[in-house]
């Protein structure tokens, strides 16, 4: 047989059927659902009929609108709480398990996944949000869809899809200290684009991703989407197997299922349609500067001279900077900050929270910061406290939260006001994404902390660590 | 779904690229559990100041280009999150198709389940028709899908490709859910190899 990609393999055993002059008909063994882009897609399901074709392939969070203000608050905005009974309804009519919000395992539909074990080398996974690509840090196919392929699935546990490309990217040698995987996500699509991987499926190899714990794989799966890409993945290997094994819904037969997925990966003579090298020796902590991920400097640098960019670029920086309300060649250590959020699906996982929590120890958030501490998951969030992290943080003056999307994309009351700048963990520095003309700055966090303890962006690798 | 066969309608340009569905409709219109209403809601940042009233200022509000229902825009449009709610807002809207060089992927895809069109030109084509909807008082497009060909009253003429099964579908109006459906026993026989495994079902 032919030399196959770990994304050929998954493809090919998951085909169903391939009509012809139609779309392959792919199997989907994983569908999770959350609030936002599903109460339409079971609407669509009662209109026609039909049933939820396979409830023990479908699980169910609330995420997106969930306050963050200690659990038992009342959720004050009307439609938010419209929206999450909306769901707690369909999955009681439709026989979908619900990790509600009094579940002890509620969290970010993109770490519980994970988390609970449910998330498997080889799988093909799709949820209704963008960041479904996370997923694929396990060796498997997961990307992101819209609603009317959520009730396509929810219907048939199959989806008609046209096949995507591949591109490897190569990332030689280690990270620096200091340089996280988010930094690699940043600089990665720095350097391709935010159209950079448009209609293929990255997987990322090389030492340096060989070299990343599971949390740091999500983190860069995660950020597959803000350069274009339909998924992101990494070949399944011990690092993988040790992070699943023992998890609530692993497999029940585990050495058959290890034995499965060590046949996952790439063969050494696979072909991809596009090959990208990085140097990890070259890459330094970033900061984005402007309102898309792609723009993105080095923290010793600065903000571009305008002049210095191609025209086909100098338009849209133009804009970016005047909504930023930035001056070109700033250097990016003089931006002062108002707000810090650590959290979202790209960065709350508990390796996040240890590494910011090892920059604050025995500092204090500026004055005039405000920061924010949101874990993805009642279960990151427990051992968080186990670890003692959350005191850390309190000691330093953040705020620890519930778990939630909060801030990353504020549709729930974490939310920026006009004009406010923040230093954020999150995945997306659009216009008005965390709130209308709040600023965003895209950072890990390491820097995040950081930047919330100097008042203004700073280099990590020049931490004093207490 | 709507079929979508041949259109004719008022272009109205929107030179920036990059537009994401952040700007196309904003979060705070995601918390409706309808799939109408979202129209007036399109663009808001960009439509409406801190006020909640219309600033004017917008391209859609020019009252050149109203009643348009062609949109020009720069590359990569569409891009960011999952939600189906822009196609929804884009279409609510009064649009039935977009032009652009180059689409994110679940936007695009996400445009073929609601009968609306993204047409894919070259750079330059893109450009000429961004030019002429500026310059061109009430300037017109025909989308034809039966011949893959975007074209005006004044010379302009483009062949666009789209896979073949997604034209069958819009040119027919058809419900994929119900084409994947006649493949029953073939995803009933790969279920009988791949069981479901035990312990999810709530």
């Amino acid at each position: 047989m032919a030399a196959r990609t770990l994304f050929e393999k998954i493809w090919d055993s998951h085909l169903v059927a391939t009509p012809a002059g139609r779309s392959p008909i792919l199997y989907i063994d994983l569908h999770l659902v959350h609030e936002v882009t599903s109460p339409q897609a079971f609407d669509g399901l009662r209109a026609t009929g039909r049933r939820v074709r396979q409830t023990a392939r479908t699980v169910a969070t609330v995420d997106h609108n969930v306050p963050t203000e200690p659990r038992g608050t009342p959720i004050t905005d009307e439609i938010a709480a419209r929206q999450i009974a909306a769901l707690q309804a369909n999955c009681e009519e439709f026989g979908v398990r619900l990790f509600d919000m009094d579940s002890p395992e509620q969290g970010i539909v993109h770490v519980i996944g994970p988390e609970l074990g449910l998330t498997q080398p080889g799988m093909t996974i799709v949820c209704g949000d963008s960041h479904t690509s996370t997923h694929g840090a396990f060796g498997s196919l997961a990307f992101g869809i819209g609603t009317s392929e959520v009730e396509h699935v929810l219907a048939t546990q199959c989806l008609a899809q046209q096949k995507p490309k591949t591109m490897k990217i190569d990332v030689r040698g280690r990270l620096p200290e200091g340089v996280t995987a988010k930094d690699l996500a940043l600089g990665i699509i720095g350097q391709i684009g935010t159209d950079g991987a448009m209609g293929h499926v990255i997987e990322y190899a090389g030492e340096a991703v060989r070299g990343l714990s599971m949390e740091g794989r999500m983190t860069l799966c995660n950020m597959s989407i803000e350069a274009g890409a339909r998924a992101g993945m990494v070949a399944p290997d011990e690092t993988t197997f040790a992070y699943v094994r023992g998890r609530r819904f692993a497999p029940a037969e585990w050495e058959k299922a290890v034995s499965q997925w060590r046949d996952l990966p790439s063969d050494w003579d696979a072909a991809f349609d596009k090959v990208v090298e990085i140097d990890a020796a070259q890459l330094s902590p970033f900061v984005t500067w402007g309102t898309n991920p792609g723009m993105v400097a080095p923290v010793t640098g600065r903000v571009p001279d305008l002049s210095a960019l191609r025209e086909s670029e100098r338009r849209a920086a133009e804009l970016a900077l005047q909504y930023m309300g930035l001056e070109p060649g700033k250097r990016i250590q003089e931006i002062g900050i108002d707000r810090v959020f650590i959290g979202s699906c790209t960065n709350s996982r508990i390796e996040d929270l240890r590494a910011a929590a090892r920059v604050a120890r025995g500092h204090r958030v500026a004055s005039k910061v405000r920061a924010l501490v949101v874990p993805g998951s009642q279960t990151v969030k427990r051992a968080a406290e186990t670890e003692g992290l959350h005191q850390i943080f309190l000691d330093a003056g953040f705020e620890w939260r519930e778990s939630g999307c909060s801030m990353c994309l504020g549709m729930n009351p974490d939310i920026l006001q006009p004009g406010e700048r923040c230093a954020s963990t999150s995945n997306r520095n659009f216009e008005g994404r965390q709130g209308r003309g709040g600023r965003t700055h895209l950072v890990s966090p390491m820097m995040a902390a950081a930047a919330a303890i100097a008042g203004h962006f700073t280099d990590v690798r020049e931490w004093k660590f207490r | 779904m709507k079929p979508f066969r041949i259109h004719h309608g008022r272009a109205a340009p929107l030179d920036r690229v990059n537009v994401d569905t952040d700007q196309i409709i904003p979060k705070q219109f995601l918390k409706r559990i309808e799939k109408t209403g979202f129209g007036q809601f399109l663009f808001y940042d960009w439509r409406f100041g801190a006020d909640g009233k219309k600033t004017g200022q917008f391209v859609l509000d020019d009252p050149r280009y109203a009643g348009a229902s062609v949109l020009v825009a720069g590359k990569n449009f569409g891009c960011g999150s999952s939600r189906e709610h822009a196609v929804w807002a884009l279409a609510d809207f009064g649009f039935r198709a977009v032009i652009s060089s180059s689409f994110a992927d679940i936007f695009a895809n996400n445009s073929t389940k609601n009968g609306f069109l993204t047409v894919r030109l070259s750079e330059e084509e893109t450009a000429e028709l961004m030019r002429r909807a500026r310059e061109i008082d009430g300037h017109e497009l025909t989308i034809d899908l039966e011949k893959c060909e975007v074209r005006d009253d004044r010379g302009f003429r483009a062949k666009f490709t789209i896979d073949e099964f997604v034209r069958h579908c819009l040119l027919n109006g058809l419900d994929d859910i119900g084409l994947t459906l006649q493949h029953e026993a073939e995803i009933a026989a790969y279920e009988a190899k791949h069981p479901a495994p035990a312990g999810i079902r709530g």
